[in-house]
């Protein structure tokens, strides 16, 4: 068992025949991802990488069923790849691009929660389930299969927990990167829920960062529902206040989002912090008494 | 991006919104002209800089004569304003912006931000305008008036009607109230913000409705369908490494330390910095170099950081993902002797063909340490730096 994604998973991507589709659509067909094809309006009836090429996702899932989406095209176009994606039936987006408009994004949340659609990202290095398949841009060989879950605001964060873990032989269910943008289509409860509910995964890893209260949030989800090792870190203890034009980010979040009220959240939950990112492995070992 | 009161100032116009007669000057002389202008025998003179705080640190003055307003132009124009939002350089002044006098009877604030939580546009309003609205949230969170616009629909007049009924306002404010409020959602929409603030509102000794004063914060991302407020943009408010360091797509941040960092990964740059200054070390920066960390881009990255004379050690932590870390090193290598760097270098190399990496940089006779991991790199950096002093 493992979360979202498996061997079985059948992948398009959008924005397939452009560079960075094509780049980590090949690294992912050769990490064993199930791609089935691909969409590039215009393009259809093309094969590209052995694989066809549609004009729209919904031809795309007419022809090969599939069920995940994972998206390169630039940031404008997004919104509009998202609720295309959403409104051909795909239940699962892995939206890869950074640098997508707040605004398009209150948008796009209000339809995939209206839907019932899990959006991963955008912002982010995407899923993968290691020895089955991945969906983004994380470098497949780093990950070994086994029994911690990871989930992470940040990309090379991840991977840093990913060697730790991998180092330490206790490998990794799934590994799940939200992206760090102030609107993402999933936050850490979203993954938490599925990660508590997975079978494989025996421990789980949350890495965060300042800024938001997603963190806090998610201490207060861990406290009440998760029962497995939670072991968190979070970045950016030494990151200064940043250079503020007005005080409404600051009103908003009543205070909170440095990395020590975070830390002290997670701490009150019973949560396993480690105040070194290199650290990781050895608060595993610790909460889980491997 | 921030934009300049001014400027905010004749966006609201454009929608309809009251605000004062004014006109932003670079010269003394046209400050002074710009009294005739506006006409009457009282005047507000601003500083317009991107912080808070002015009116506190001198850069808001109430004046009658052009004299005075002369005086004040040439006080500031060319000089920095030190505010308890600005660092210690403070911000230049090219602008200052010379107003019609409003006289207040009582100070509102009216704020709105996308909120992260609830994932809508939130609007807040409070009775007390004029001061520091965090402390104000901060003690008396009651008084804090909240109005969530839902993304579907947008911002309704009753919703504006409620904050103003709140607010204590007569039947005629609360109408003025609900223009306002929707004018400002419908700015929000239209350009992208990501905050805006009128602190303060006010409502005039007549009675009216006025904003007093207004910031705006656009979202960064969205500037690309911003064309108009993009030509806003002013590069002198912005640090001068920060703002080079982004033609280059580099993020950096000064900081006050001695131990130069240059990290792929924002998350990582963080958590570097982190492990730094829990061996005993203090950041001189925050740089994240991105995904694509080529050989120029690092030798530019190089340069940034060692514009700072502070940097005595620089430490570079890379998690090769899809990028090979042996080209990673030849970057390095090749920076460090086009920039010619003085100060000891600290590399950790992980992830794709990092050995590989490792043993390229051994084997260039430069001044470069290499680490075997994190742990590893934060001590010997913080070594390097304190041997170098």
């Amino acid at each position: 068992m493992s979360i979202l994604l498996n061997k079985d998973t059948k992948v398009i991507c959008q924005g397939f025949t452009g560079s960075q589709g094509t780049y980590h659509s090949e690294q992912a067909i050769e990490y064993g991802t199930k791609m089935v094809g691909g969409v590039t309006p215009g393009k259809g009836g093309q094969v590209h990488l052995d694989l066809p090429v549609f004009n729209t996702v919904a031809d795309a899932v007419a022809e090969t069923a599939a069920e995940a989406s994972v998206i390169y095209v630039p940031a404008p176009f997004c919104k509009d790849s998202i609720l295309e994606a959403v409104d051909a039936g795909i239940k699962l987006i892995v939206c890869i691009t950074e640098g997508i408009p707040t605004l398009d994004m209150l948008d796009v949340k209000v339809v995939c929660d209206r839907e019932g659609v899990r959006l991963i990202g955008p912002n982010c290095p995407g899923i993968i389930t290691p020895g089955e398949s991945k969906i983004g841009i994380m470098p497949g060989h780093i990950h070994l299969p086994g029994k911690v879950g990871i989930v992470s605001r940040s990309g090379t964060l991840t991977y840093e927990a990913v060697k730790q873990t991998t180092d330490a032989g206790f490998g990794q269910s799934t590994c799940v990167g939200i992206g760090g943008d102030p609107i993402p289509g999933s936050n850490f409860i979203d993954i938490l829920s599925l990660l508590e509910k997975d079978e494989q995964t025996e421990a789980i890893v949350m890495i965060g960062e300042i800024g938001g209260t997603a963190e806090e949030e998610a201490a207060a989800y861990i406290k009440q529902y998760v029962s497995k090792p939670v072991v968190s870190y979070i970045a950016g203890v030494t990151a200064p206040p940043g250079k503020r034009m007005g005080h409404a980010g600051a009103i908003i979040s009543g205070g909170k989002g440095t990395a020590d009220e975070k830390f002290s959240a997670l701490n009150d939950a019973g949560v396993t912090t480690v105040r070194s990112l290199a650290e990781i492995g050895n608060g595993l070992k610790k909460a889980a008494g491997w | 991006m921030n934009i300049h009161e001014y400027q905010a100032k004749q966006l609201f116009a454009e929608y309809g919104l009251p605000v004062s007669i004014g006109f932003a000057c670079g010269t003394p002389e046209e400050a002074a002209s710009a009294a005739d202008k506006i006409g009457g025998t009282e005047w507000v003179v601003k500083a317009q800089v991107h912080a808070g705080g002015r009116g506190k640190a001198g850069g808001v003055k109430l004046v009658s004569t052009k004299d005075e307003i002369k005086s004040f132009a040439e006080m500031w124009l060319g000089k920095n304003l030190v505010t308890y939002q600005t660092d210690k350089a403070g911000q230049p002044v090219s602008k200052i912006l010379v107003e019609a006098c409003t006289n207040i009877d009582q100070e509102l604030y009216l704020g709105a931000v996308v909120d992260r939580s609830s994932r809508r546009i939130v609007f807040m309003a409070s009775t007390e305008g004029g001061v520091e609205i965090e402390k104000v949230a901060e003690e008396t969170p009651e008084l804090i008036l909240k109005a969530t616009i839902d993304p579907q629909v947008g911002a309704q007049p009753y919703q504006g009607r409620e904050l103003a009924f709140k607010l204590g306002l007569n039947a005629d404010q609360v109408k003025q109230f609900t223009k306002i409020f929707l004018g400002l959602a419908k700015i929000f929409q239209d350009c992208d913000l990501a905050l805006l603030e009128i602190n303060p509102l006010v409502i005039t000794s007549e009675g009216n409705l006025h904003c007093l004063d207004a910031k705006l914060n656009i979202d960064g991302n969205a500037l690309y369908r911003q064309a108009k407020i993009k030509e806003m943009h002013d590069p002198s408010q912005e640090d001068e490494r920060e703002a080079q360091a982004a033609l280059w797509e580099l993020n950096y941040v000064a900081l006050e330390g001695n131990i130069g960092c240059m990290v792929n990964g924002a998350g990582l740059a963080m958590g570097t910095m982190d492990i730094v200054k829990l061996h005993g070390g203090q950041p001189a920066n925050f740089l994240d170099v991105g995904g694509g960390a080529t050989k120029e881009r690092v030798s530019e990255a190089f340069k940034i950081i060692l514009s700072d004379a502070n940097v005595k050690a620089v430490l570079v932590n890379i998690f090769g993902g899809i990028v090979r870390c042996d080209l990673i090193a030849e970057g390095i290598i090749g920076a460090v002797e086009e920039v010619g760097v003085k100060v000891p270098v600290v590399v950790r190399l992980e992830g794709n063909s990092a050995e590989l990496g490792t043993k390229v940089l051994a084997e260039s006779g430069l001044n470069i340490i290499a680490a075997t991991s994190l742990t590893d790199a934060a001590e010997k950096v913080v070594k390097a730096a304190e041997g170098a002093q």
